[in-house]
């Protein structure tokens, strides 16, 4: 297993990846990423394993050791491992081109940093789309004092499988006019008048932009099992579990829940935050939440539903081995509304915080011409115009063919529940439920700025401030060490954006209080909406800084985030 | 709707259960399926990468001392300064991670880091009509090719549209070989040459501009410039409308227009032709979708009445059986 000749060089053919994942743990780790097929579900194709298994192995590390991995490449490409959430000097993060050259084929690089947190993380490759192929995994820090909130523990590892290849599915997104996307409008289905279809079609915009790959390619997996594959949670009744949830998805949002069962919210991204039970709650790509749950007796579905309802990971929460819990079916698809658009709240007239209200019945825009629109002085003849006014954005943000839209008015909405689940009748984690548990310094941005998420749907083209990465390899966005910065991200498309931080948690501005604002190394930013964070950049070097839909990065919606100097006064040198 | 289907059906016939693995080891159960390997993998030269080396002199970008001097203590939420970052962000190397591994080995990876970041090259080629058009006795067949290569702003074109009688040969055939460069969030400008195969070899000249209008028509227009100095055009637009997700209607305009007359190919100046169809296609595979439909086609203007004056017809309606693919 630890030759460093390819499989191939060995005159062997791919082997199959085995489905979930082992575990590997002390100060010494060795991983070997390697070529492989897999199947579930009747899907089949290749896949990059990670010893063997798709998922990857789960690292069980502790608060306070030192620990050492080596990762051995037997690809016919350079790969590399990016170890998401955790706090490491910058050049074992792990993202070539920023932090390090990458590993080559044939080579071993050796990862070596002290653990200086607790919690749920995950390991994924920062190399091309190769995350999409399996070659990511989960990661538990135990805390160094004993956790006396659970009996059992759980990893939920929430991705996707496709029998496509990555670079086709990179392909089809440019090139195929929403090739993934079976749930369009069409003349005999949707709620939308003719009015509002005009509309959308005069800005040349689709209300069921949800999700750019779907349930059409994948199969939605839970710890590496598809939803006919039976996966069991065992407990027994009275235990309090606690379940490791982390979206290690390439594109996926999750809408997770277990219908009679409420969870207890106790970390998001890996640090606490003060209890709070939801009975949903929807993950962004690459977020992780911990929740506590204690289930009767008996078997409960766990489902991960994709945001656009395109298909389900499915498990059983169950006190009885073998038997198996019946999922809810899939519910409606979810359609864009005015807030997703960027022209705030339908009322119009509202400047605080969005109105739950503004998107009932799934995308009815029946108050279309009222309020907000007569304020926006938007008319239908110039929507088009209004949809892109380039002379809102500042200077810095390049206007070009890869910005197709300006949100005329993006508000915050961080007490949004996420796309299709501001309606469902139950409770709904939203951002603003998150409180640190621990607090964090008292201290005053010193500065602050805007960072604008841009792109263009029908030519697949992403970016920040309009420029791709490729563009500004040498233009980071730049803080100096120990700088306390507050950042706004403000979404110029009307999709949903995870932006993740490398190597640092921000604190999201969240109204909870300065010192309470909860710490989270990603944010979903809803589409024509902001979202906000503080952040002390206290982690010198450069570090990725990127939305974290695989085909969006691949696409250029990626910066480098410098901290300076380096090194850090009394370090180093 | 499948899948729904599948999930209610499948899951209650239950296989071998599998069980997740509890990870408290409160139970006993947390044995690590995979011990810690203790054998490492063959190591190269990287090993002494922790260390670091001495920051060079650190090099200045602009100055920045002119920034104000922030009071880090009385700031309201609302009055947070957005200027510049302060100079100490703009101070040590370029690229810190050339500092540990190497300015060469960095910049080759940041090279590698541009194609999959943002300069991905891709392409395609479409068959938008591959039919067959029937209409009083006559059996027509037609194409139109388009393919693609490039990136997000400037792409190779290419394009070739034809048709001609079953038993009579091709009729007529171009080819054009276009610059495409992205001119706005929609719209490309094309440049670059047209060569006529049929009715006779004649070489254009072509500039236009192709993308999606509002209300998602796709439109396509250009002037060419023949080598015998006639200035044609020519303008089509078509829109997709989906009747359920796999069928889809597509009606369907073209105009052609000319300054001038050109006698040879019996064409009178202003608007010289119309094309309109309507084809409904069943998606078999989104690459793949079989249509029928129905065209209409009549010459306009002074090329009418050159048509008529020779006794041809100067319109008609044919019946059409085709395949739209792509790759």
């Amino acid at each position: 297993m630890s030759l460093p000749l390819p499989a191939w060089a060995r005159g062997e053919s791919l082997t199959h990846a085995k489905q979930g994942f082992g575990e590997v743990s002390g100060e010494k780790i060795a991983l070997s990423v390697g070529e492989h097929h897999f199947g579930v579900g009747g899907r089949k194709g290749h896949a990059i394993a990670v010893n063997g298994t798709v998922p990857g192995p789960l690292l069980r590390l502790k608060e306070g050791q030192k620990v050492r991995i080596d990762v051995t490449n037997n690809l016919e490409e350079d790969t590399s491992v990016h170890w998401h959430g955790l706090l490491l000097p910058f050049q074992f993060d792990g993202v070539p081109g920023v932090s390090f050259p990458g590993i080559k084929p044939g080579e071993t690089f050796t990862y070596e940093f002290p653990i200086r947190q607790n919690g749920t993380y995950w390991w994924h490759s920062h190399s091309g789309l190769q995350e999409q192929a399996g070659h990511y995994g989960p990661i538990i820090i135990e805390s160094a004092e004993p956790d006396p909130r659970y009996d059992r523990d759980y990893v939920v590892l929430l991705s996707e499988f496709t029998p496509r290849h990555p670079h086709e599915i990179a392909r089809l997104l440019k090139v195929g006019e929403h090739y993934f996307n079976n749930q369009m409008q069409t003349a005999t289905e949707g709620e939308m008048s003719v009015k509002e279809r005009m509309m959308w079609g005069g800005m040349r915009m689709n209300p069921r932009d949800i999700s750019d790959v779907t349930g059409s390619t994948y199969t939605f997996l839970i710890n590496g099992h598809g939803p006919m594959d039976g996966l069991e949670y065992l407990f027994e009744p009275g235990e309090r579990v606690r379940l490791r949830v982390i979206n290690g998805s390439a594109m996926t949002f999750f809408n997770v829940r277990i219908p009679g069962v409420p969870m207890t919210v106790i970390a998001a991204d890996g640090k606490d935050v003060a209890p709070v039970e939801v009975d949903e709650f929807q993950i962004g790509t690459a977020e992780t939440y911990d929740v506590i749950v204690a289930p009767s007796e008996g078997s409960h579905a766990l489902v991960a539903e994709a945001m656009d309802r395109s298909g389900m990971g499915v498990a059983s929460l169950t006190s009885h081995a073998g038997h198996r819990a019946t999922p809810p079916p899939l519910r409606e698809p979810v359609t864009l509304t005015m807030a997703d658009m960027g022209m705030g709240s339908m009322n119009g007239a509202h400047g605080g915080a969005m109105e739950q209200d503004a998107h009932a019945g799934h995308g009815s825009m029946a108050g279309m011409d009222h309020g907000g629109m007569d304020h926006g002085a938007m008319g239908h003849g110039d929507m088009d115009h209004s949809m892109r006014d380039t002379s809102k954005l500042p200077p810095d943000v390049k206007v070009g063919p890869g910005l197709d839209m300006v949100s005329p008015m993006p508000m915050d909405r961080m007490d949004y529940p996420g796309l299709g689940l501001d309606n469902v009748g139950h409770r709904v984690l939203r951002y603003t439920d998150l409180k640190a548990k621990r607090m964090n310094p008292h201290r005053m941005p010193t500065r602050q700025m805007e960072i604008h998420l841009t792109g263009n749907m029908e030519r697949y083209m992403w970016s920040f401030d309009g420029k791709k990465f490729s563009a500004v390899t040498d233009d980071p966005i730049r803080f100096a060490y120990d700088e306390r910065v507050r950042v706004k991200l403000v979404n110029d498309t009307m999709m949903a954006h995870p932006i993740h931080l490398h190597g640092h948690f921000f604190e999201l501005v969240n109204g909870a209080g300065m010192m309470n604002q909860p710490l989270k190394h990603t944010v979903i930013v809803q589409p024509g909406s902001t979202a906000t964070f503080d952040v002390i950049a206290n982690e010198p070097g450069d570090w990725a800084f990127h939305c974290h839909l695989l085909y969006h990065m691949h696409a250029g919606m990626m910066q480098t985030v410098t901290v300076r100097p380096f090194p850090a006064p009394g370090e180093g040198a | 709707m499948m899948l729904r289907l599948g999930l209610a059906t499948t899951l209650a016939l239950a296989a071998a259960p599998l069980s997740a693995q509890d990870m408290s080891g409160h139970e006993g159960h947390g044995a690590p399926a995979e011990k810690p390997s203790t054998e490492q993998p063959a190591k190269d030269d990287h090993s002494g990468h922790g260390e670091m080396k001495k920051a060079p002199a650190p090099f200045k970008l602009p100055d920045m001392t002119g920034a104000p001097q922030m009071d880090h203590s009385a700031h309201a939420m609302g009055d947070i300064p957005s200027g510049p970052p302060p100079a100490e962000a703009f101070e040590g190397p370029q690229h810190a991670a050339d500092e540990i591994f190497g300015g060469e080995a960095m910049a080759e990876a940041r090279k590698t880091n541009h194609a999959t970041h943002g300069d991905m090259l891709t392409g395609t080629i479409m068959a938008e009509r591959l039919e067959v058009r029937i209409s009083d006795g006559h059996e027509a067949f037609l194409w139109g090719v388009q393919g693609w290569y490039g990136g997000d702003i400037d792409k190779f074109v290419i394009k070739s549209e034809g048709e001609g009688e079953f038993g009579g040969g091709v009729e007529d055939a171009e080819i054009q070989a276009l610059w495409g460069h992205a001119i706005g969030p929609f719209f490309d400008l094309q440049a670059g040459a047209r060569i006529d195969l049929e009715p006779e070899s004649r070489s254009h000249l072509v500039l236009g501009v192709q993308g999606l209008a509002p209300y998602m028509w796709h439109v396509d227009g250009a002037l060419f410039l023949s080598d015998r100095g006639d200035l044609t055009a020519r303008v089509e637009g078509e829109y997709d409308q989906k009747i359920t997700q796999a069928l889809i209607l597509q009606p369907r305009l073209e105009l052609e227009l000319s300054a001038q007359d050109i006698p040879e190919r019996e064409i009178g100046a202003g608007l010289t032709k119309i094309e309109t169809g309507l084809r409904l296609r069943y998606e078999i595979a989104r690459e793949f979708a079989p249509y029928v439909g129905v065209g209409y086609e009549a010459k306009l203007g002074e090329t009418a009445d050159i048509a008529r004056l020779a006794g041809e017809d100067t319109d008609g309606v044919a019946a059409v059986f085709g395949i739209r693919a792509w790759f």
